[in-house]
């Protein structure tokens, strides 16, 4: 099996190949008759990944793991989960990976502060470039006895 | 100064292909289980075959054994299967059975043509066990100690390779555990 | 026959580029001009030498000669024509040598058309050339021989993935190929420059057609590829996030960079060391982009084609392209004059911000790509790093970026006036608040935020053209002043008039996307966004490689029906698969998209509704993106190889 390797997101491909069906995600048999709950669930799977398919949400995903989750989730929070104790339901059980939005731990520094860093030192860097270049003085070098000659010149009489 | 920071660049590359290097010799595939070293989760399941009858985690306890998790319709625990039957017939090790997601008729239809391994099958119809476990895809395969603790877990088939390297030893070495 | 005829034309083209790689190299170092015209005449031949195996291939892949292993694996006699040729790149082998053929195109134009650049300079970029041709060519020779012979013949071949069988994604990889590939000219530029220790105003317009064109090609390719997710993969999504994705985001967010950067060179003579260091990175990303699908270091379900030891000759070439061209970056860079004086308030300074954003917003994803792997290396743990993360990164600094963007080419080169090109920003300012006012009326909350940035952005690229047009002196004056202005001035206009197009359209999908997920039978009727959906039928029908079901739809509004829509469920039996053909009715302002699901017994369907506001910004400010780029790539300033360096 093969296919373009440098395309788009073919990880859809592989849950096609697993399971034969592209119908995607949520059925209507699975919504919350609630929509604000719903609207909770939907917000709540997308940050979660699918384990099958590796680099797909749990809402967008067809696997039928996907579906027992996004079950599950509902469940829950018609038993009367918060947010929280949704994910940390989930997360007893498969550990972090599956989540989309890692939380800030340790390994994660670097995720959460790297870009920032980069942001500061990448500006601060710009600032130091600018003005190395800016300092230098601009002064304007006095002008040589046959210039001043020639400005007396022009102001004596503007139209030689 | 800039001498220095026009070798930054180089020295970022090295670290990143050395990172890379290191990358290309792990499986970045599989999900590692969050479950090693903790209790078997508790479930309570129909056990099949057998009317009114439950087969629970409770079960697992008291000795080493394996906890298969597969399904009639999972290719690859068709070829799994020939080695579990082996296991058993050699009594190498006690197999239990998780059947995820599976319809009863195709179950019985599959182990009568494919030979019963197992000691016992949980008939997990809804999958919800499986989630407990943190199953990602059929088969699994939950190595349990005396105490009941998920010690191990092999993602994907267990072929003759897999136990005499991993699973053998493992189970060995926890039988000869208190 | 064909194929082994195939496989000796690419060994020929790997001698001729290990020979390409040297003797013009040796030719400049000691003053030879014979030696150095060599570089010209062997990237001709190697040019020819690879057109010709890829040509074999294709006629392989044309007449299904099932012999050749790499036709059996990925074609079927069945296929329509078109799909057996874009069958071709459609895998690993005939991939790379697509990447190769490009390269040899690209080596190629120079050899042909760069007629005024000094000798020196093309034998040493033909050289560099050279060398990036022969390492893919032992590549491909070595690990991945797209000729391989199969014995016995099958009687048939397994078949493309019916998913690839569209034109969309026929298209997507050679485009994105172009541009990857193209940004290895600015790269081999660069290192020529590094090994004359001369980089000037020049220099930099010799780069910039090159990477123009490599980016155009680029923008191109990214937005077929995310045109292709969304009317293909049946929910309407059009960027998952996904590595390879952002592989091939990253090189286009350098080489954005370095368009800007090598502005700075061209114009005043600065910013020097940096340019060629982006000219550097903005190539390697493209190969850490080919680095990353092919040898399944990350998890990806891109990475089909998952080769450790591909990945290990990828990894070793990498390191000595990049590394080596570092290691004379290290050794050079620091000799480079700094450059012209300017002020802080200049273009010069907006170009260097517009260069920390765009390079920063890499890292962030550079970061978020890599540290799943990083993580487990070092601890062994397992990490996700999905949408919500890089959203969370991306659209702040996309915000701020676009907000400058519009100021900065109002100010003026070494000294510019903030004060003064605010004030001429005022009609942007009031459209931007307009709009703000306008959407946050429509609930848009957050997105308000993107949607006046982007108005800011659009109306204030336009103005400066509307501003110099000076519209007082009469309307056919005006348009003769527009007309006059330099075709570079309206490539970048029209380039972030894109941007800002794309981005309405980013901010629309986000809060308005509107979705129904129901159950129908025929008759039956459900409503998404003030749109009636009526199924009429689900039909069976026989496809030429392939069988169907087409649901047939009718769509109202307030009870007219204005419209007729057919969304199909293929399965296609080689390979089994199926595949969604979702039901499109594009307009302008919004797409309605209808999907047909499960189907359930006695004649029910799971029927998705979407509604897409606004979705045709994203591909179509990608379209005017490209077109602001072809707009300058045609300034007759930057015609290929036109100036000549000044005496020095």
């Amino acid at each position: 099996m093969n296919a373009f390797g440098r395309t788009n997101p073919l990880w859809l491909l592989l849950c096609v190949l697993l399971f034969s069906s592209l119908a995607h995600a949520v059925e209507p048999d699975e919504k919350l008759a609630d929509p604000a709950l719903e609207a909770r669930a939907r917000a709540l799977t997308a940050e979660l990944r699918c384990v099958v398919c590796q680099n797909q949400s749990v809402d967008d995903s067809d696997a039928p793991l996907a579906k027992d989750i996004r079950v599950l989730v509902r469940e829950r929070i018609m038993a009367g989960d918060t947010d929280e104790e949704v994910i940390d339901y989930i997360v007893a059980r498969y550990g972090r990976f599956v989540l989309l939005n890692p939380p800030l731990s340790g390994d994660t520094v670097l995720l959460w502060f790297g870009p920032g860093i980069l942001l500061v030192v990448g500006l601060a860097l710009a600032y130091l470039y600018v003005r190395r270049l800016n300092r230098a003085p601009v002064a304007p070098q006095p002008l040589s006895p046959a210039e001043e000659d020639a400005v007396k010149r022009i102001i004596e009489d503007p139209r030689a | 100064m800039s001498r220095y920071l026009s070798l930054v660049p180089l020295f970022l590359l090295l670290a990143l292909a050395a990172y890379f290097a290191i990358g290309l010799s792990t499986d970045s595939r599989t999900v590692k289980s969050v479950l090693i070293d903790k209790p078997l989760p508790a479930f309570d399941l129909p056990k099949f075959g057998a009317d009114g009858e439950t087969f629970g985690s409770e079960s697992l306890k008291g000795r080493v054994s394996l906890l298969n998790v597969f399904a009639s319709w999972c290719i690859t625990c068709r070829v799994e299967h020939p080695v579990l039957v082996k296991l058993t017939q050699e009594k190498r090790v006690a197999i239990y059975g998780l059947a995820w997601k599976d319809k009863p008729e195709e179950l019985k239809a599959w182990l009568e043509e494919l030979g019963n391994p197992y000691l016992a099958i949980a008939d997990d119809a809804k999958g919800r066990t499986a989630i407990d476990l943190g199953v990602t895809g059929a088969p699994e395969t939950y190595v349990i100690d005396k105490k009941g603790r998920i010690r191990f877990k092999q993602v994907g088939a267990i072929d003759d390779y897999v136990w005499r390297e991993t699973i053998e030893p493992l189970v060995a070495h926890l039988e000869a555990e208190p | 026959m064909i194929a082994e005829v195939g496989l000796f034309s690419l060994v020929l083209a790997f001698t001729l580029a290990v020979a390409q790689a040297t003797v013009p190299l040796y030719g400049a170092a000691v003053g030879d001009g014979r030696l150095m015209a060599f570089a010209r005449s062997s990237a001709i031949g190697q040019l020819l030498f690879v057109a010709f195996a890829f040509g074999s291939l294709t006629a392989a892949f044309v007449v299904s000669d099932f012999s050749v292993s790499l036709v059996a694996q990925h074609s079927h006699s069945a296929k329509p024509l078109m799909y057996k040729i874009s069958g071709v790149w459609g895998n690993h082998e005939g991939s790379m040598l697509l990447w190769v053929l490009i390269l040899a195109i690209f080596g190629g134009a120079v050899a042909a058309f760069a007629r005024n650049l000094p000798d020196t300079l093309v034998a040493r970029v033909l050289a560099v050339q050279g060398m990036i041709g022969a390492g893919f060519l032992a590549f491909i020779l070595f690990t991945s021989n797209p000729f391989a012979r199969l014995d016995p013949a099958p009687v048939n071949g397994n078949g493309l993935n019916p998913l690839l069988q569209d034109p969309g994604l026929a298209t997507h990889p050679p485009f994105l190929y172009l541009g990857y590939v193209g940004f290895s000219m600015a790269f081999s530029f660069a290192v020529a420059a590094l090994i004359e220790g001369r980089v000037d105003p020049a220099w930099a317009r010799w780069v910039r057609p090159w990477t123009l064109a490599a980016w155009a090609f680029l923008t191109m390719g990214i937005m077929l590829g995310s045109l292709w997710a969304y009317y293909e993969l049946g929910w309407g999504g059009w960027w998952f996030w996904d590595p390879v994705e952002n592989a091939s985001l990253m090189p286009w967010l350098a080489g954005t960079a370095l368009l800007h950067s090598a502005i700075v060179v061209e114009k005043r003579d600065a910013l020097k060391r940096w340019t060629i260091l982006l000219a550097i990175l903005t190539f390697t990303l493209s190969l850490i982009g080919t680095f990353l699908v092919r040898s399944g270091v990350i998890s990806s379900v891109h990475s089909f084609a998952s080769d450790p030891a591909r990945g290990v000759f990828i990894l070793g070439l990498l390191v000595a392209t990049t590394g080596g061209a570092l290691t004379l970056y290290a050794i050079r860079a620091p000799q480079m004059k700094l450059g012209n004086l300017f002020a802080f308030a200049s273009r010069e300074t907006s170009l260097i911000l517009n260069n920390v954003f765009l390079v920063v917003t890499c890292g962030a994803i550079f970061i978020g790509t890599f540290l799943p792997l990083f993580v487990q290396i070092s601890n062994g743990d397992q990490l996700s790093v999905g949408a919500p993360v890089y959203n969370f990164f991306f659209v702040p600094l996309a915000i701020v970026l676009m907000a400058l963007m519009a100021i900065g080419p109002l100010l003026s080169w070494k000294r510019g006036n903030i004060a003064a090109a605010l004030f001429r920003l005022k009609v942007a300012a009031v459209a931007a608040l307009g709009v703000a006012a306008g959407t946050l009326l429509l609930q848009a909350g957050w997105a308000a935020i993107a949607f006046a940035v982007a108005a800011w952005l659009l109306v204030g690229s336009v103005w400066v053209i509307v501003e110099r047009m000076n519209l007082s002196g009469g309307l056919g004056a005006a348009w003769a002043r527009a007309a006059g202005l330099p075709r570079s001035a309206w490539g970048m206009v029209v380039a972030h008039a894109g941007v800002a197009v794309c981005a309405i359209g980013i901010a629309s999908m986000s809060v308005w996307t509107a979705e129904t997920v129901t159950l129908l039978k025929a008759g039956q009727a459900a409503s998404v966004a003030g749109y009636e959906v009526r199924l009429l039928s689900v039909r069976d029908e026989q496809g030429p490689n392939y069988t169907a079901k087409v649901g047939r739809f009718a769509v109202s509004i307030g009870g007219a029906q204005i419209d007729e829509m057919i969304a199909e469920k293929r399965v296609y039996p080689n390979p089994g698969s199926e595949t969604t053909e979702a039901a499109l009715r594009v307009r302008p302002l919004d797409v309605l998209y209808v999907t047909l699901g499960q189907g359930h017994p006695d004649g029910v369907w799971t029927v998705r509704m979407y509604h897409h506001p606004l979705v045709v910004f994203i591909w179509g400010g990608a379209v005017i993106m490209v077109l602001g780029g072809l707009l300058s790539l045609s300034d007759r300033r930057l015609r290929v190889g036109a100036p000549r360096r000044a005496a020095a």
